[in-house]
């Protein structure tokens, strides 16, 4: 019902701003541009509904979808884009940008359309890092956060309370981990594993929770073989030495999560989605646990649109005034409703309605302290983390001596991108 | 075809002054030369498309840095030199080592001694023979999931869940730095032994039966039977199977990959193998270059164990 208002509202108003932009599609003939985004039915099927509004909007403008498989998506782009096969406007992941822009691959988005003061004054700030030299590359029409999930049955029977800071967190997970007469973890309290979210949450949330930072001179040097880093480690292994928690166990944290043997679980708003079809499971959600200062953070991430350098001439124009219609308000909205991933502008985000929302709203809440870590290579420099837990686990090193052994693994990486 | 009259005069000084035809002047050698090169036209272009020109392609890269997007550019021996000097490299490389040298003997013995026995067998013979052979056609990737789960700890893995039930602690199948190979490869012989035995037997029922009637009413021993007539025998099989199941545990990627997804090759690169470390430097860092440096050192390495082998087992 709200749905099917709000997508009227928002062919209403696509109408509306087609009359005003009717001067600016210079071109009278029809233009055909191509866009291009990875396979995932929430997100096709909301672009599908994004297209059909600006087609509506632009009748002499007409835009194909093409998607790939998400493994495929990076190298097709990369082999398609510069034979000048491929898309007019392309969605990539925000931390390829730098290797597009260098290779000339995108152009950069009009400055009187995407001025950088109205970017910056109306879109959440990690997307600053999608501004070079006065001019903006990309936007994105949605971010994702990371929030705490849990598990209401496994709460209600433990008679714990949502915990808000990472110390009621610990308390509230071993009220309900469960074993067997063997010692085994048949239930663990929390989830945990560096291979899915937990590098992202080590890395901005708990070493920034200990007081620290965990990169400097903007995400070029590693910063967290420190004080800070140190203590968010020792909280990190602690989680297992204290025994509620497994790594591994049941092989992924969100299945543990899905299949109702975990209460808690740190996990992106991507998850919505997949836990909101599980039968059997009530859940809910908050915001990350504070540390006992009640200072917060995140981690915030996102897929850009950007127009590449094959669009030209009336490919271009149209292009600008689809990444002009895909990154507006009314888009972010559909997008919200349709794939659940948060509004890129803080006023369409920070709604009351979306903000107190049970579940859409501590994801939003949390992107006003979210960081974006800018990522050299991202599976490298999570397996990094991996590594540096592992080695602990497993082979038994001093964290200490993991943790600089990780930083200099890391330092290398970045290094080796930054051409230094 | 019509033939030119002229090629078939015996004195062409007589003939006219029209010059004979290039083809026409050839001989019978020449000619049969032209067409078998002809009709070798297309194998050859195939192969120089499909084969030839992607190798040489990949060895030139081999020389370069290149990320996919921008232009390629030559960095000399860089790329041999970072990876020469790489712990994970040589970490992999004893890996790839470990699944060879554990790998091809323990499913050579294993599929000569069920086709040795299977061969015996009269009783359901094709069923327990296509039993057998099962594992080969399912999928390696929906295998190596199943095997997966059957390594998990407590309360979903069914290998450990039944040391519980008995009361033995739980082992760390795949969560170990140590059994994480033996684990990951288990699966990867099975599912290949139903292919070896179907070639061994084969072998076996090549060999003469003469050979064994005459060793019969000699009153030769099994054993004699089995290492002075059967084996010998079976050399050119052995071979074949020898250099084929070293390729395949040179080569081992999907198992890997697939009961390792969440870490691949680890934990601490404990079961990473040659080819997945270059999977993940060219699709994961999209460093182009520096997996086609590791992807010739694999080559290298495969022709050298190949060769090797075949010159060890060859039939003098």
């Amino acid at each position: 019902m709200l749905r099917k208002t709000r997508n009227t509202l928002a062919v209403l108003a696509t109408s509306a701003a087609a009359l005003t932009a009717a001067g600016a599609a210079t071109a009278q003939e029809q233009v055909t541009i191509e866009y291009w985004q990875y396979f995932f039915e929430a997100r096709v099927t909301a672009m599908d509904q994004l297209i059909e509004n600006f087609e509506a909007a632009n009748p002499n403008i007409n835009v194909e979808m093409t998607h790939f498989p998400y493994a495929d998506y990076r190298t097709r782009t990369a082999v398609a884009v510069p034979s000048g096969e491929g898309p007019d406007v392309v969605q990539l992941f925000y931390g390829w940008l730098n290797d597009y822009i260098d290779a000339g691959l995108i152009q950069p988005l009009p400055t009187d359309t995407f001025s950088p003061e109205m970017v910056e004054a109306e879109f959440f700030p990690m997307v600053q890092a999608m501004e070079r030299d006065g001019q903006y590359f990309a936007l994105p029409t949605a971010v994702r956060s990371l929030a705490l999930f849990y598990n209401e049955r496994l709460l209600e029977a433990a008679g714990v309370d949502v915990p808000t800071t990472l110390e009621e967190l610990v308390a509230a997970a071993a009220a309900t981990t469960e074993r067997d007469g063997a010692g085994n973890i048949t239930q663990v309290g929390f989830t945990t594993g560096m291979t899915a979210q937990d590098h992202h949450w080590f890395r901005e949330v708990l070493i920034r929770q200990m007081g620290g930072e965990p990169y400097t001179d903007g995400y070029r040097n590693v910063n967290y073989d420190t004080e800070a880093g140190r203590a968010a480690l020792d909280f990190y292994l602690g989680l297992e030495e204290q025994g509620v928690t497994q790594s591994g166990f049941m092989d992924e944290p969100q299945a543990a999560f899905r299949s109702g043997r975990a209460a808690f679980h740190i996990d992106g708003s991507f998850r919505i989605g997949a836990l909101e079809g599980e039968r059997g499971l009530r859940w809910g959600v908050t915001e990350l646990p504070a540390n006992e200062e009640g200072v917060r953070s995140n981690y915030s991430s996102y897929w850009v649109n950007a127009i590449t350098s094959s669009a030209e001439g009336p490919e271009y124009d149209a292009s600008v005034l689809f990444m002009e219609y895909i990154t507006s308000p009314e888009a972010m909205e559909i997008w919200l409703e349709t794939v659940g991933e948060l509004p890129a502008r803080s006023a369409v985000g920070m709604t009351d309605e979306n903000a107190n929302d049970p579940v859409f709203g501590p994801f939003i809440r949390g992107l006003e302290y979210a960081h974006t870590t800018i990522f050299a290579d991202e599976s490298a420099q999570r397996q990094v983390l991996v590594d540096m837990v592992e080695r602990v686990q497993l082979q038994d090193m001093d964290p200490g001596e993991s943790l600089t052994i990780a930083a200099e693994a890391e330092q290398a990486i970045l290094d080796d991108f930054h051409g230094e | 075809m019509a033939r030119n009259p002229s090629s078939d005069a015996p004195n062409s000084a007589t003939a006219t002054a029209e010059p004979a035809p290039a083809f026409g002047g050839l001989t019978i050698t020449q000619k049969r030369t032209i067409w078998a090169w002809a009709f070798l036209a297309i194998p050859v272009l195939f192969y120089v498309v499909i084969r030839f020109y992607p190798t040489a392609n990949a060895m030139v890269l081999s020389f370069q840095e290149w990320n996919l997007l921008g232009e390629r550019t030559w960095a000399g021996l860089d790329n041999y030199q970072v990876l020469f000097s790489d712990p994970v490299f040589w970490q992999v490389f004893r890996n790839t080592f470990m699944y060879l040298l554990l790998g091809t003997p323990i499913s050579l013995v294993l599929a000569f001694i069920v086709a040795y026995h299977l061969d015996q067998v009269r009783f359901m013979h094709g069923t327990i023979r296509a039993l057998y052979f099962v594992p080969f056609m399912t999928s390696a990737v929906a295998m190596a999931w199943v095997w997966r789960w059957f390594y998990q700890d407590v309360p979903i893995g069914l290998f450990n869940n039944a040391l519980a039930t008995i009361g033995i602690p739980q082992i760390d199948f795949l969560d170990s730095t140590t059994n994480a190979l033996p684990s990951i490869l288990a699966p990867a012989i099975w599912a290949g032994l139903g292919f070896q035995i179907i070639i061994f037997m084969a072998g076996l029922r090549a060999i003469p039966r003469s050979f064994y009637e005459a060793a019969k009413i000699d009153g030769v021993s099994t054993w004699t039977v089995l290492w002075e007539i059967t084996l010998p025998l079976l050399r050119p099989t052995i071979v074949f199977v020898v250099v084929l199941s070293s390729i395949g545990f040179l080569r081992i990627f999907d198992h890997v990959f697939n009961m390792t997804t969440a870490n691949p090759g680890g934990p601490l690169n404990a079961t990473k193998p040659l080819v997945l470390m270059i999977y993940q430097t060219a699709f994961d860092s999209f460093d182009m270059g520096y997996a086609a440096a590791q992807t010739v050192v694999l080559f290298v390495i495969l022709l050298v164990v190949s060769l090797i082998q075949l010159r060890l087992l060859k039939d003098r």
